[in-house]
């Protein structure tokens, strides 16, 4: 018998054959497209890698250097030996141009203007302000905004400060109002500033060395990347990263052993210890804290942290490592939290059942069954607390005080990796030295986190499977 | 045998590694009502999946062999499966309508044809309703959310939701396990009108509604087909000792 | 020995030790709120919200930080939604489970949801200002410079990178919640996968994408970093109007007034305020996101 009758196909009642594939282009295209779309994830962390690195590059080759320089400057075409004179020139000593606008990233514009005015070099200021300004023309309150201005030159010197000046109001807010320590301005910076400014004429009136020059500064820049000081605005710019990172390990630390502890515990009470409804309640409120922009953390340990602090501590500079620590410890909670906590309420059920029918009380149970389980867990969440702390930006900028010191005591300032980049890049000029070794922090914050993530991700996780599940 | 619609020949099929069907051949008659049974687990779910090739949509599912309805096989690489699936409708065990209102949900199949003329999707959606007994009930609340209907009457109304794309083979995956005696009777009285136009294929675990309403019946056990035959011979005659320990209630 | 309850003062301790850090916890957020919105509400008025700054930034009212805020949090959205909910549908519905093109995805985007803000920062400039606004003006403005310097364009884009993640995560989360019951149904009646995916799965989401973008959009609203040297501005006395104006933005403002301000004293009900009005901004969005989430989860049980 055989199973294949051949049938002729009939008229169908809904006049439906499914014989020949019927291709539909909107299906078609929704597929290609969905995926392509997906892949841009990837893509973007190809090219975030791609492109933070590339910038850090040339301090490492000096020789191919120029054809960098050079295509940029052909890209924005001012070409003029003009243009590129100034591209050089950091602070520009000589600016009778309009080029230099090009050059510097002039959202925080107002640090150019006062800088040079302290420098003073500055021989026709007025236009200068105008055309560093956020607006440039067509704004009628031009005095306002000149007024403001000037006044900037004041806390352009806080951003760098180390405050030498203890009177207690002004530093309360950070302001230093001393003017003519100009060497303090960039930490220990010993170097003179005629030389400097010297140095920086030539610089910029030398055209046609200008490569060389780069290519120099690359070579002085690598070679100073293993020192201790971090001054990179000098006649002999050093950008030792050992202080940044010293003070980013310091702030870390402290601010992790803030915020661990207390977030472990309060995952151990959440998971373990509470009851449904105060679940619902702290579970939710601690994850609140998550929705704290970093910005207004960072004011609130400028405003307030610093101030609680030094009326208990009585540490003579009011914004410091301390301050910074527990600041990024309060932006690290909420994410350790939620992982510990996770990873506790993962654990199977039947342990915690089984731990207390052998008799063991709550607190055995979670302390010998149901942490040891979790452990792995815990340590991922402290390694992406870690990461949260270390690429912090913004509380670091407003409440570390951002002084490139060493030392081992808690209370003093430091500056971090991120804030460096954040308080800098500013100000820096494109293609210059200092704007690659900025690129080139990042690409170190960049390959820190990716690789914290990368264990936690792979690593731990496999090791809490083979935990719970025992394989 | 005559009028058969849909051919089995030699399936077999394996999630991953594990081999979930073994070796079936069934012919199953146009117009009748067949029926799978056996024990759960015992790959009849699978096999009625196979049918509209819902299995595709799992990732390790392995096919080899063949099933053709009205002669072409289903598994051939030119195969149309949307079109496939308007011919070949399926009625799940869970009642599955979408949080949508009683006449979109109907409305959804004819929609996706193409037809955006209002009065004839009220006609389809009205005849598909009608078709499957729930039209009095519902007539007056078209707009309502299928979602407020108790669960016989989503059930129904997934019946007429799948009328309503006109398909030539209805399979039912134990339409009616999770219903009240009630709403189970008027399905049955639905399925048995219901095949005077249409070839239906249902799972049940009930052996009492396998020989009320069908007309064939195929017992399943372990991945294999053990007996197929008129309904009438399995629960009165059956071949095979395994059949009739599962029928007489000894094992399943 | 059973009924002598001994009274168990370790476990004691260390209960409330457990639960002290939760309070504490919560105490500071608490803390917080109050401190800010006490500090900020002196300054509250409408002028504060309406009107510009005026005298050197002293006096007058945050509007174009609000305005620029606001601008930046759309743009970006624009951008970022879109794409997240894309990607969510390609990981649960198109990508097989566990293959290795969507682990790789995953990971991709846990990993963005780490990286640290500044970055994206660097990548905004290094990228989008210094690689793709460049070549723009190169070549359809002949080198004039328009596009390769910061803007809120690129701001925005680089913000919503940032957020991608959120949104993803959101999606895919309440995409999950679909009963795959509901997806056979639809495909049982002939629906092709993407009639399904646009008729069955996306609206029984929305909920879930309105989640996404409440967070991506508070997330973005709080974010300073990345737009330091993006596009955000100091002072501008004018309303951005075109996509190549710099912005002024309510984080960077808190920012630069706390820090960089002439005379902080005096500004200090306006940094309150500011900060204020961003927390509250946050704050309430984040609440907003909390009760749909939890809505969903709820759904997803029953």
């Amino acid at each position: 018998m055989s199973l294949f009758k051949k049938k002729t196909i009939p008229d169908q009642s809904n006049g439906i054959t499914f014989n020949k594939k019927k291709i539909r282009w909107d299906d078609f295209f929704a597929e290609k497209i969905i995926k392509g779309v997906a892949f841009l994830s990837i893509a973007i962390i190809v090219l975030i890698f791609f492109f933070v690195f590339r910038e850090a590059i040339p301090i490492f080759t000096s020789n191919t250097l120029p054809t960098k320089v050079k295509s940029d400057s052909s890209l924005v075409s001012t070409t003029t030996p003009a243009a590129n004179a100034n591209q050089q020139e950091t602070y520009g000593a000589d600016n009778t141009t309009t080029a230099p606008k090009q050059e510097t990233y002039g959202t925080v514009t107002k640090d150019n203007a006062p800088k040079q005015e302290q420098y003073g070099m500055q021989t026709n200021a007025e236009p200068k302000q105008e055309q560093y300004g956020v607006v440039t023309d067509d704004n009628p309150p031009k005095q306002e905004k000149k007024a403001t201005k000037t006044e900037d030159k004041a806390p352009k010197q806080e951003q760098y400060g180390v405050q030498t000046n203890d009177e207690p109001k002004q530093e309360q807010y950070g302001v230093q109002t001393n003017d003519e320590p100009k060497q303090e301005q960039y930490g220990v910076q010993t170097a003179e500033d005629t030389a400097n400014k010297i140095e920086n004429k030539e610089i910029a009136t030398e055209n046609t060395s200008e490569n060389k020059i780069t290519e120099d500064n690359n070579k002085n820049a690598l070679a100073t990347l293993k020192s201790r000081d971090w001054q990179p605005v000098s006649d002999n710019p050093r950008y030792g990263l050992l202080p940044l990172l010293f003070g980013t390990l310091k702030v870390t630390i402290i601010s992790m052993l803030f915020a661990a502890p207390l977030a472990i515990m309060a995952a151990i009470y959440t998971a373990i210890f509470a009851n449904k409804r105060m679940k619902e309640i702290i579970k939710p409120a601690i994850e609140m804290l998550a929705g704290f922009p970093s910005v207004v953390i960072g004011f609130f340990a400028l405003m307030v942290i610093a101030s609680v602090l030094q009326s208990v501590f009585h540490y003579s500079y009011r914004l410091n490592a301390f301050v910074g620590g527990i600041a990024m410890g309060l932006a690290a909670i909420p994410v350790i939290f939620t992982i510990a906590e996770d990873a506790l309420t993962s654990v199977p059920k039947t342990y915690y059942e089984a731990s207390l029918a052998l008799g063991a009380s709550k607190w055995q149970t979670a302390f010998f069954v149901m942490l040891p389980a979790a452990t792995p867990g815990i340590f991922a969440a402290i390694l992406l607390g870690i990461g949260r702390v270390f690429g912090e930006t913004m509380i670091a900028l407003m409440a570390t005080g951002n002084a490139a010191l060493m030392g081992l005591n808690p209370f003093e300032s430091v500056r971090t990796l991120a804030a460096t980049i954040g308080a800098e890049m500013a100000e820096v000029v494109f293609g210059d030295t200092h704007y690659n070794v900025l690129f080139l922090i990042g690409s170190m914050l960049f390959i820190f986190t990716f690789a914290l993530n990368a264990i936690a991700e792979f690593y731990v996780k496999g090791r809490l499977l083979k935990r719970i599940q025992g394989k | 045998m005559k009028n058969s619609k849909i051919f089995t020949e030699n399936l077999y099929l394996h999630y991953g590694s594990k081999m979930a069907l073994n070796n079936i051949n069934l012919a199953i008659p146009e117009k009748k009502v067949t029926a799978l049974i056996g024990p759960s687990g015992c790959g009849k779910s699978t096999y009625l999946r196979t049918l509209n090739r819902m299995n595709d949509l799992i990732d390790s599912v392995k096919i080899e062999g063949n099933i053709s309805i009205d002669g072409i096989n289903i598994y051939d690489k030119n195969i149309d499966v949307v079109n496939l699936r308007k011919k070949v409708g399926m009625v799940f065990q869970k009642s599955n309508p979408f949080a949508k209102s009683i006449f979109e949900n109907v409305a959804y199949g004819p929609r996706i044809n193409g037809i955006s003329d209002k009065n004839q999707l009220t006609e389809i959606v009205e005849k598909a309703l009608q078709n499957a007994a729930i039209w009095d009930e519902v007539k007056d609340r078209m707009n309502d959310s299928a979602l407020g209907l108790s669960g016989g009457q989503q059930q129904r109304l997934c019946i007429a939701r799948t009328l309503a794309v006109n398909p030539e083979i209805i399979l039912m995956d134990e339409p009616a396990s999770a219903l009240d005696p009630i709403s189970t009777s008027k399905i049955e009285e639905l399925i048995v009108q219901l095949k005077e136009n249409y070839t239906i294929v249902i799972v049940t675990h009930n052996m009492q509604q396998a020989a009320r309403i069908s007309d064939m019946t195929a017992f399943f056990y372990i991945g294999e087909l053990i007996e197929y035959d008129k309904t009438k011979n399995i629960f009165t005659n059956p071949e095979k000792k395994q059949t009739e320990d599962y029928i007489t209630g000894r094992f399943g | 020995m059973i009924k002598n309850r001994k009274i168990d003062i370790k476990g004691f301790v260390i209960e409330g030790l457990t639960l002290s850090s939760a309070l504490f916890i919560i105490a500071i957020i608490i803390f917080m709120l109050v401190v800010i919105i006490n500090g900020g509400k002196s300054a509250f008025s409408w002028e504060f919200l309406s009107a510009f700054p005026k005298e050197g930034m002293t006096k007058g009212g945050i509007f174009p930080a609000i305005y620029g805020t606001a601008l930046l949090v759309i743009i970006m959205s624009i951008a970022a939604v879109p794409f997240g909910v894309i990607t969510a549908i390609y990981l649960t519905e198109y990508a097989k489970e566990n293959s290795f093109i969507a682990r790789t995805i995953r990971f991709a985007v846990r990993t963005l949801a780490v990286i640290p803000s500044i970055i994206f920062g660097l990548f905004g400039l290094g990228f989008f200002i210094k690689f793709v606004g460049v070549k723009m003006d190169g070549l359809f403005l002949g080198g004039e410079l328009k596009w390769g310097q910061p803007n809120i364009l690129w701001a925005s884009l680089t913000m919503a990178l940032l957020t991608l993640p959120v949104v993803i995560v959101s999606v895919e989360e309440a995409l999950k919640t679909i009963p795959r019951e509901l997806r056979e149904a639809s495909l049982a009646l002939g629906a092709t996968k993407w009639q399904t995916i646009k008729k069955v799965v996306i609206p029984g989401s929305m909920s879930g994408i309105m989640t996404g973008t409440i967070l991506a959009v508070s997330r973005g609203a709080g974010e300073v970093a990345p737009i330091l040297f993006t596009g955000a501005a100091y002072y501008l006395a004018t309303l951005p109007h075109a996509l190549s104006d710099q912005f002024m933005v309510l984080g960077y403002h808190i920012y630069v007034m706390t820090t960089q301000s002439a005379n902080v004293d005096q500004t200090l009900p306006i940094q309150f305020g500011t900060t204020c009005v961003l927390l509250l901004l946050t704050f309430t969005l984040n609440i907003f996101a909390i009760i749909l989430r939890y809505r969903i989860r709820k759904k997803k049980i029953n």
